[in-house]
């Protein structure tokens, strides 16, 4: 049957109907699609073989470049997984790194805790706004934020992250909880950061994001986090 | 139906039957994707390697495809190639892979790719099927490219980043935004409707006065 259709052009459509046609057997079709499907998979993965590590490298060297940026004048740091609602350096024995949250604590050069980075996506909107944003735990001030993903519309919503007097707020040390003010209206507070006009859901949104993370986080930074770097070649990342 | 010649196979695709703007196929991508050259651009690439190479593959294979699974084995073809695609882009071209999101495995359910294996690939040696695919693929990236252009310089003022107009220029940011997707196609539609009823008055004039004579 297939021999039929290869044989003829599209000059002659009405040759295809040609009666005298042999029923494929069923052992015959699944193996058709059986073998497409084994080929396609081997490609698949020996595609993904080669690819995957430079993803991976892409992906980590975007978030050290982040954490960096959001923590002014780190000089390397460690990941703490939440583990059993605690802050572990380890995981579990043949756990998935991807299924644990995170935070990413910074030292100084001096080996002195410098802050804690953290990143967390929700709805803002359009879709997810993802941002990542430095902390002080000692101090409870904010250190710096960077929006890593968001779709929100151009010309408004993007201001989040274009609008720089908006943004350096964030690296201005504001104190947290964070307060979102109409611009114009605010009361002299530590921690009120301006909303964007023509922005304001995505700005509001924003600060709330710290402000949940803040709040989920806080209790267990509260639990004690090592003061200084224990060694520098453990376990750390440096630039 | 007349038989076409090399040549034909591949012009076809480019202009006179351009899968976006004359047999309106591929519309998703071309709406979505558009608001930036460089993700047209981008867009376009992936699209072009995966007709390219589900074309060659469908014609080569056609003979051991039965008839009954032949959809089913098009589209196993085509999600290949297009997961292909999709990890070689994050890797080597990370920003426009976030970009262009989950347009890149929608790739699977373009129209324009699984009609040229129906239509073509499936009945027609390697080499034609090879020209058809690339004079498609063609198409379909002037017709991106086209609307990712227009959308652009009016929405953002630049051309491929690079700024067009200074600072003064206030961008038209609807233009980057989906409506502007369909007012561009809407326009580019009218403006090949409009050159397109000339061309046949015009025709229709000729045969008058021919026969007048």
């Amino acid at each position: 049957m297939s021999d039929e259709i290869q044989v003829q052009d599209q000059t002659a459509p009405d040759q295809q109907e040609v009666p005298a046609e042999k029923p494929v057997s069923t052992f015959r079709l699944i193996a058709t699609l059986a073998i497409a499907g084994t080929l396609a998979g081997l490609l698949i993965v020996l595609v993904n073989q080669h690819t995957k590590p430079l993803i991976d490298a892409y992906k980590a060297e975007q978030l050290q470049k982040a954490v960096y940026e959001v923590l002014p004048g780190t000089d390397h740091y460690n990941t703490y997984y939440l583990v059993d609602s605690a802050l572990s350096l380890t995981l579990p024995e043949g756990a998935k790194e991807s299924e644990y949250k995170r935070i990413y604590v910074a030292y100084k050069a001096d080996r002195k805790l410098n802050g804690v980075a953290m990143s967390r996506g929700e709805s803002g909107f359009q879709d997810v706004i993802m941002i990542i944003f430095g902390y002080n735990p000692n101090t409870a001030k904010l250190m710096g934020m960077k929006v890593l993903d968001s779709k929100e519309t151009p010309g408004l919503g993007d201001k989040i992250f274009k609008d720089m007097t908006f943004v350096d707020q964030f690296f201005a040390g504001p104190d947290t909880p964070l307060i979102p003010t109409k611009p114009g209206t605010g009361k002299g507070l530590p921690g009120e950061i301006d909303t964007i006009t023509g922005a304001t859901i995505s700005s509001k949104k924003l600060i709330e994001i710290i402000n949940h993370a803040l709040e989920e986080w806080q209790p267990l930074m509260a639990q004690g986090l090592p003061q200084t770097s224990a060694n520098s070649t453990d376990e750390e990342v440096t630039p | 139906m007349r038989k076409t010649t090399p040549s034909q196979d591949f012009i076809r695709g480019i202009w006179k039957e351009n899968p976006v703007l004359i047999q309106m196929l591929g519309l998703c991508p071309a709406l979505a994707v558009t608001n930036t050259v460089k993700n047209a651009l981008a867009m376009s690439a992936a699209t072009f390697f995966v007709i390219c190479c589900s074309s060659i593959l469908i014609s080569t294979c056609k003979r051991f495809i039965p008839n009954e699974v032949r959809i089913s084995a098009y589209i196993l073809v085509i999600a290949t190639f297009v997961t292909l695609a999709d990890m070689m882009l994050q890797a080597y071209a990370p920003v426009q892979h976030k970009e262009l999101g989950a347009f890149i495995a929608l790739i699977v359910v373009n129209c324009m790719i699984l009609g040229r294996q129906e239509a073509f690939s499936a009945k027609n040696n390697v080499f034609r099927s090879l020209l058809d695919a690339i004079g498609t693929g063609i198409g379909f990236t002037i017709a991106l490219v086209m609307m990712g252009g227009f959308r652009e310089i009016l929405g953002t003022g630049s051309f491929m980043e690079i700024s067009l107009f200074g600072p003064s220029f206030e961008p038209w940011v609807i233009m980057v935004l989906p409506a502007g997707g369909f007012l561009t196609l809407g326009f580019i539609l009218l403006f090949m409707g409009y050159i397109e009823q000339r061309k046949k008055t015009k025709l229709e004039e000729a045969e008058a006065v021919e026969a007048s004579s």
